[in-house]
């Protein structure tokens, strides 16, 4: 069993009538020759260091290397705290909290799970967590939506590039974003196909996204960017549920983000020689922190 | 691939490239020269030099040259362990000719046995190293798969005498680069293996005649 597109992965999943993270542990037992038990192991591992980020970047003001961001977690809770009844309740708040806490986290040296990459780690962690902690989901289903996040993403990695170096800003939040909204579709009990065209949804609508960030730190803009992508992400998910599809089907949407991404000029991939970084405030922050 | 490298690694930010990579060389380094390391000296070369602070590509290095891995949460204060453990270190910028923009240039020494290695290492994508130069020989070491570097004299055969022995413990080659710096000098070869070589293979290496060194580089 193997596949190389979106639609092999939901076509698969539907011809066994299970779920894509299904196929996607099945898999990973045929080529990796682990075992199912040694595989899950692991993504719960992983699941415990997503959680531990969340939990830790909620509660604490963040040194980060470059001091530019640290504490909008913190601000952020501490703002719905005193907010009105609907609005604490609300899962957008809890997901913006999550993915800046993960963000921040990775921003100030801590411990995270780079997926797809470092810069991009706060938004499947906050998509899962927040429909996990809504919903009291356990570990174990949780832990299934990350197999789903990661199949999604692994046939980015094959067709396209997860790396901002090489395709802006759009392969990494970008991907991240639509890996958590297939995940996100597969927890709130949507189909395979759904997952697929939430997937696309959310990617679409980051595609040219470039990546700029100030003085070359993953930090401005790139810890909010998270958590608009993790929002983003439970949006394109709801959508999806509702039956609305993509009209470009997801594997098409990635060949448009590699073609973007090669036409992308280079001081808008990762040089901090463009956008966000050459601003008045950007090119002053580079002087200071050389300093 | 495995679906870990794409929810995966675990690792401390926050970055791949320079800090889980970082790291990495900083092991990787410290792995090459097997000793205890009074002192190092880390200069760093582009990307690497402008934004280190930011990236804790310092650290990462520092922490890695004490054998941390790129998700061990010491790698934050390995300043501070360094000094603790009596680990001298330095860090300096370098501007190094046709090198890949993150690079890092180590040197390492033992006062006990004077002994000196310098490595040049890239971190070429997504926590993936490249060392390019081990004391000035260029060489390719990426540490995914299990790798020799054995030193020896250069005489006829001596590589297939290398070769006959991993093959007679049933160790399939990779990848295999021989080099050396003068001809009738030392010679050295770098070999990547499908398998993990156990004490008994690098004894039987070390034992036999003609070849100096013997050092094993699990995958990092």
């Amino acid at each position: 069993m193997e596949y190389a597109t979106i639609e092999e992965l939901v076509s698969l999943a539907e011809a066994a009538e299970t779920s894509i993270s299904e196929i996607v542990l099945q898999v990973e037992v045929e080529e990796e020759e682990i075992t199912e038990a040694e595989i899950k192991k692991s993504m719960l591992a992983n699941l415990k260091v997503m959680k531990d980020a969340v939990a830790y970047g909620r509660q604490n003001n963040i040194q980060t290397g470059g001091g530019l961001v640290g504490d909008e977690a913190l601000k952020l809770g501490q703002y719905l705290t005193v907010a009105a009844e609907a609005e604490k309740d609300n899962i957008y708040n809890k997901i913006i909290t999550f993915a800046l806490a993960t963000a921040e986290v990775n921003a100030g040296m801590g411990k995270i799970v780079a997926g797809p990459t470092a810069g991009a780690s706060g938004i499947v962690p906050a998509v899962i967590l927040a429909i996990g902690e809504e919903n009291n989901l356990n570990d174990q289903s949780m832990s299934e939506a990350l197999f789903t996040a990661a199949g999604l993403g692994y046939v980015v990695s094959k067709k396209a590039t997860l790396a901002g170096a090489a395709g802006g800003c759009q392969a990494e939040c970008g991907v991240g974003a639509a890996m958590a909204a297939g995940a996100a579709v597969e927890l709130r009990g949507g189909t395979p196909r759904m997952a697929a065209a939430a997937f696309a949804m959310a990617l679409k609508n980051m595609l040219g996204l470039v990546c700029d960030p100030v003085a070359g730190l993953v930090e401005v803009p790139c810890v909010k960017r998270n958590a608009f992508a993790a929002a983003h992400a439970y949006t394109a998910s709801t959508m999806a549920l509702a039956g609305i599809r993509s009209v470009i089907p997801a594997d098409e949407v990635i060949m448009a983000m590699t073609e973007i991404g090669d036409q992308m000029p280079t001081c808008l991939k990762e040089t901090s020689r463009g956008g966000l970084a050459v601003t008045p405030t950007a090119l002053k922050i580079k002087e200071e922190l050389r300093d | 691939m495995s679906i870990f490298e794409i929810m995966g690694p675990a690792m401390i930010g926050p970055s791949s490239s320079h800090t889980a990579g970082a790291a990495r060389i900083g092991r990787m380094a410290r792995l090459l020269f097997a000793d205890k390391i009074d002192r190092a000296v880390v200069k760093l070369h582009g990307s690497f030099a402008d934004t280190a602070v930011g990236h804790g590509t310092d650290r990462a290095i520092i922490g890695g040259l004490l054998g941390f891995l790129p998700d061990d949460e010491r790698l934050r204060g390995s300043f501070e362990l360094a000094d603790k453990q009596g680990m001298e270190f330095s860090l300096e910028e370098v501007k190094l000719r046709e090198v890949h923009p993150n690079t890092a240039k180590i040197e390492l020494y033992n006062k006990e046995n004077n002994k000196k290695l310098e490595i040049v290492a890239s971190s070429i994508g997504g926590g993936r190293i490249k060392v390019t130069e081990i004391n000035g020989s260029p060489v390719e070491l990426t540490g995914r798969m299990p790798t020799l570097w054995i030193l020896h004299h250069d005489r006829p055969g001596e590589v297939g005498i290398i070769t006959s022995i991993l093959g007679s413990y049933k160790i399939n080659i990779a990848f295999m680069q021989v080099y050396r710096n003068r001809k009738g000098d030392i010679g050295s070869c770098i070999i990547e293996m499908d398998h993990k070589p156990n004490e008994y293979v690098i004894k039987h290496l070390e034992n036999s005649e003609d070849i100096i060194q013997v050092r094993y580089l699990p995958r990092i």
